[in-house]
């Protein structure tokens, strides 16, 4: 899975949980889910648990401290498939 | 601050009626809204029939997010929402999304225990060692006051929210706490109310106390018998009832539908002293509740026209008309007309005073009696106490000025509230 592919489907979990409908559709690696998209801070726990599901991986506490925009997400998400992979 | 309250939305949620309009014409019919619950029998219920709203998806989803939606598992909280947010429509209050909060308007909104299936689901999921999959909606979904908290925040309410627990007194003491609110001038509005989960985790423990009847099983609609010879323990039911309390000033201002008057109403404990105990109630204090809630209405036992009582269908019944006779101190044959509305919906619990007073509020605006069913087999020892006249078995139409209303609660713990019809 590629970046592109990563944040088109991170898109799609975010979207239920922000109201910012022109933010989303513009949404790129500089979003930030609490500035940008207004996402409550106490939903990005679901979101994290919906990332889980959708890309099969665990996210460990600390990494889930830092996924607070999108770039830092997609990296997070590529290093736990490729640590994935490797196994 | 002596600011008189008025009554000028209401909303409710119950097993025979989940609109205002749909609960005025089943309770004028007698229409029961117990139904057989397949997953009490499979879950070896002794009591196999209850009470519960009917809701399709679509209903519900007019009340909340698709986000709220996703993780829902309280009814609770939904059949709150849903007699909450109708009562302040009813009120002629619109629902928007405006940047700050109406100070002058708060909340009352009481239950016994919110979210008990998502309760179930997250202690599954802790000791399935999966803590990190509860998320974020176990919290707002089982905290006691979930169901004020949902409404205010769909409503903007900037007075107090807040949710009182009372056992099956709580919808009657959430109306008597938001008059307090409103007499004083510490608010202009509060919507009172109070909900009840429905389910089998929520009614095991009366199944278990063997407060509940197993006699019905076979037949849902004769199962709740208040005031019966055949009475043989109360049916359990869930739902949710509201009422939107305001300032006479306030209501008059807006021009506002006026249901009625909260002339006033009493609290009281029996302290399980005497015969009273942690499930029965000691008579000395329901009759000082009742004494004590005409008092502070400012009226006679003789100005009521009707009584709301209690009446679960246990064979307490007649303790409770004894009671109820020894407080007003009236002639058999000037006795007020009883109803109990068990009959239809069984006992809601914490919702069961709430959705008695929209039901008594209905009958002081519309003008009628609604009928008691299944006591068709009065019990002797009632008959003995007042005269059958008082309980009327078919609706009467007729104009009625003073309703009383009084619900008793596990922990010894009383509330009368005093309604009037209100006559500009």
């Amino acid at each position: 899975m590629n970046k592109e592919q990563i944040i088109q489907a991170l898109k799609t979990i975010v979207e239920p949980y922000s109201e910012e409908t022109s933010a989303i559709a513009h949404i790129d690696e500089n979003t930030d889910f609490i500035n940008d998209l207004k996402i409550n801070s106490a939903n990005l726990v679901d979101i994290i648990l919906d990332i889980e599901e959708k890309f099969n991986i665990e996210i460990d506490n600390d990494s889930m401290a830092k996924m607070l925009t999108v770039k830092a997400t997609t990296e997070i998400i590529t290093q736990k498939l490729e640590a994935n992979a490797g196994q | 601050m002596n600011n008189r309250v008025v009554i000028t939305g209401l909303g409710v949620c119950a097993p025979n009626g989940t609109t205002v309009a749909e609960f005025t014409d089943a309770i004028k019919k007698g229409t029961s809204g117990i139904r057989h619950q397949p997953d009490l029998e499979a879950l070896n219920f002794s009591c196999q029939i209850a009470g519960k709203p009917v809701l399709s998806d679509e209903r519900i989803s007019e009340y909340f997010t698709p986000l709220e939606l996703r993780n829902l598992n309280s009814t609770g909280i939904v059949y709150g929402v849903i007699a909450g947010l109708d009562a302040w429509k009813d009120a002629g209050f619109a629902i928007e999304n405006n940047d700050e909060p109406d100070w002058d308007s708060g909340t009352i909104f009481g239950t016994g225990t919110s979210g008990i299936d998502k309760f179930r689901w997250a202690i599954n999921k802790i000791d399935d060692l999966e803590i990190k999959k509860l998320g974020s909606s176990v919290v707002i979904q089982t905290m006691a006051s979930g169901v004020s908290a949902f409404i205010s925040g769909k409503l903007g309410l900037g007075n107090q929210v807040s949710t009182n627990s009372s056992a099956c007194a709580t919808g009657a003491e959430s109306i008597l706490l938001a008059y307090e609110r409103i007499k004083t001038g510490q608010a202009q509005r509060m919507l009172a109310g109070s909900t009840s989960d429905s389910g089998p985790y929520i009614w095991g423990g009366f199944d278990a106390m063997k407060v509940c009847t197993f006699k019905h099983n076979h037949e849902p609609e004769k199962g709740s018998r208040p005031m019966s010879t055949t009475a043989s323990g109360f049916v359990p039911g869930s739902g949710a009832g509201s009422l939107v309390l305001e300032s006479l000033d306030s209501a008059i201002a807006r021009k506002a539908k006026i249901y009625g008057e909260v002339l006033g109403g009493h609290v009281n404990s029996g302290g399980q002293r005497g015969l009273g105990t942690m499930t029965a109630p000691n008579p000395i204090a329901v009759q000082r509740c009742i004494q004590a809630a005409l008092q502070n209405a400012g009226i006679k036992a003789h100005e009521i026209d009707v009584i709301n009582g209690h009446l679960t269908a246990t064979s307490k019944d007649a303790f409770e008309i004894e009671n109820w006779k020894t407080a007003l101190q009236l002639p058999t044959e000037n006795f007020p007309y009883i109803n109990s509305l068990k009959g239809m919906i069984g006992h809601c619990i914490a919702a069961s005073g709430s959705i008695e007073c929209v039901a008594s509020v209905l009958e002081l605006h519309e003008g009628f009696i609604f009928p008691n069913i299944n006591c068709e087999d009065l019990n002797p020892e009632i008959s003995a106490l007042i005269d059958v006249k008082s309980i009327p078995q078919t609706l009467i139409e007729q104009p009625i000025n003073i309703l009383a209303k009084a619900s008793f609660g596990f922990g010894d713990i009383n509330a009368c509230v005093i309604f009037k019809k209100y006559i500009p």
